[in-house]
């Protein structure tokens, strides 16, 4: 018999999901695969969005990680501790030890309230809320339950974060529902960002700019938070600037995984330093980093990790094979961005390419309108959740190219 | 992207007055790059504008922020003094680099 060849998967999210599910059937023989998930539940993120404005329930957001994960493959609940990269080995918080040949690390991006001075004060998921984790999501639907106007602040800490476009989705989403329930016309929306526009991109920051001023809603452009001063009720900036909230919505510092730290292996943010094409770790040879947990220089998106695991997996086999990996990461991401009234956006970009309009998936006919406000792009939205559940995550092929395509669309 | 000329070199910037060639920068544009800017250099500046320099040519991007601050071991307070109001684009033009990303 072969000796068996593991390969050990660091997080049962959404780009662990993928990856351990459509390998499965394509590993020969004496590979083995692992995945190591600290929760026993999977929660589908992009839900949270809606949760607050009661939108969606929240059973449709969350299911058990083990119905997720395919029939053969190990999947073992524990915390991830440290890896000895130099021993193979990934120490487990429980004390098992793993030994792997290949590792990969999907261990995403976590919101760090407790990186912002003030934030985990007596007034955390009250009068400052948030919308990153589930808990979070279900205690702002009850704060707004009883909001009746005044200043709803929307916070962004420091970027890079998670669906960089969901604070501004929250505020077009909350603009609509204030309208809905009477309480705009005594309601102060501000955005508070430390980009010094709308968005990172400058062709979507003017497209996005342009719907926040047309809402009317304020934009604080520039502004670093220091901390919060939960007892005054303001954000107070590192240039001394305030800004007073009733309701605040913040969005914290966005950080990957501590073992990768404490492992040598994250910059800065605990995002692991990997190729951005083939997500092999800098200086490794049997270390990826696939999704929220690698720097590659793209949006973090659930999108992003399903054309990647896509490209991943045709490498890997080339990989494990002693061949040369062939195929190309090129940072495709496509985001909605919901902006009220049952509309939404879309944008398509790439590491070379800005947001482009035109249509998508197919040229001219769409159905996708990019860049501009369509009904189709909310829907689009609505429905990818059951693609999420039912076919993204098992590992089946959507039929769209991870390469991102420049049929049917035009520069903005 | 036009060309114009700073302390009589003639470079290539954006329409933000970015530098878009990190090569057409020397130590001797900063402290009219800075000037524009409204600062001028103190050694404290030059430290960071070379740690800048240095890590872009080590990784082919503009350090964030909070890479600067970990780094050098500088407060983010302390950049805001140095570089008030926008540090990281200040730091980022002063040293000829493009406008950090970090932020998609
Ligand atoms: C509010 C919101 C809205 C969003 N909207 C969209 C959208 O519209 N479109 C889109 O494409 N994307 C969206 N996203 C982003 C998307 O959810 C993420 O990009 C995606 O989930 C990334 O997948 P991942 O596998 O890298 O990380 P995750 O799915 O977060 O998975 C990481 C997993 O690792 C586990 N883990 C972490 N640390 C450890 C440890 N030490 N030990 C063991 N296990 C560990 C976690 O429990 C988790 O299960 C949104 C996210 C949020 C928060």
């Amino acid at each position: 018999m072969e000796t068996p060849r593991n390969l050990v998967v660091l997080g049962a999210g959404t780009a662990g999901t993928m990856v351990v599910n459509s390998l499965r059937r394509r590993l020969p023989a004496p590979w083995r695969i692992t995945v190591v998930e600290q929760h026993d539940t999977h929660d589908y993120q992009p839900g949270y969005l809606f949760l607050p404005f009661g939108a969606i329930a929240p059973e449709q957001v969350r299911r058990r990680t083990r119905g997720l994960v395919h029939d053969g493959i190990d999947l073992v609940r524990a915390g991830v501790e440290r890896v000895d990269t130099a021993e193979h080995e990934v120490h487990l918080a429980d004390g098992r030890v793993l030994p792997y040949d290949q590792l990969v690390i999907a261990t995403g991006t976590t919101p760090r309230p407790d990186q912002t001075q003030g934030t985990l004060g007596p007034q955390w998921h009250r009068e400052v809320g948030e919308f990153y984790t589930y808990e979070g999501a279900l205690a702002l639907r009850d704060r707004l339950e009883t909001f009746t106007g005044g200043r709803l602040v929307v916070h962004i800490t420091e970027l890079p974060i998670k669906c960089p476009v969901a604070p501004l989705e929250f505020t077009f989403l909350a603009d609509d529902w204030l309208r809905r329930r009477g309480l705009r016309e005594r309601t102060e929306l501000v955005f508070v960002t430390p980009l010094d526009g709308a968005f990172t991109k400058p062709v979507a920051s003017r497209a996005l700019g342009g719907l926040l001023a047309e809402k009317g809603i304020t934009v604080e452009a520039d502004f670093m938070v220091e901390h919060i001063d939960q007892e005054r009720r303001v954000l107070v900036s590192y240039d001394e600037r305030e800004v007073a909230y009733d309701q605040l919505v913040t969005v914290p510092v966005n950080m990957g995984a501590d073992f990768v730290a404490v492992s040598g292996l994250g910059d800065e943010l605990n995002y692991v330093p990997v190729d951005r094409h083939t997500f092999l770790a800098d200086g490794l040879d049997d270390v990826f980093a696939l999704g929220d947990a690698s720097n590659i220089p793209t949006s973090k998106a659930g999108s992003v990790a399903h054309f990647s695991v896509e490209v991943f997996t045709e490498n890997f086999l080339e990989h494990i094979a002693g061949r040369p990996m062939t195929h190309v990461f090129d940072g495709h991401a496509n985001c909605f961005v919901e902006s009220g009234h049952g509309k939404a956006l879309l944008l398509d970009f790439n590491y070379d390419t800005e947001p482009l309009t035109g249509t998508f998936p197919f040229p001219v006919v769409g159905p996708l309108t990019l860049l501009g406000e369509s009904r189709a792009n909310h829907l689009g939205k609505l429905a990818f959740r059951h693609l999420y559940w039912n076919a993204l995550l098992p590992g089946r092929p959507l039929g769209l190219r991870p390469q991102m395509s420049m049929a049917g669309k035009h520069p903005a | 992207m036009t060309t114009t000329t700073i302390a009589g070199h003639p470079v290539d910037v954006n329409d933000e007055g970015f530098l878009t060639d990190p090569q057409q920068w020397s130590e001797d544009l900063a402290p009219e790059l800075a000037r524009l800017a409204g600062l001028s250099l103190t050694e404290d500046h030059w430290r960071l504008i070379r740690f800048l320099r240095e890590d872009h040519a080590a990784r082919g991007e503009t350090p964030t922020l909070r890479r600067v601050a970990t780094a050098t071991g500088t407060p983010v307070k302390e950049l805001f003094a140095l570089f008030p109001g926008k540090p990281a684009k200040k730091m980022a033009y002063v040293s000829g680099l493009p406008k950090p990303k970090g932020c998609v």
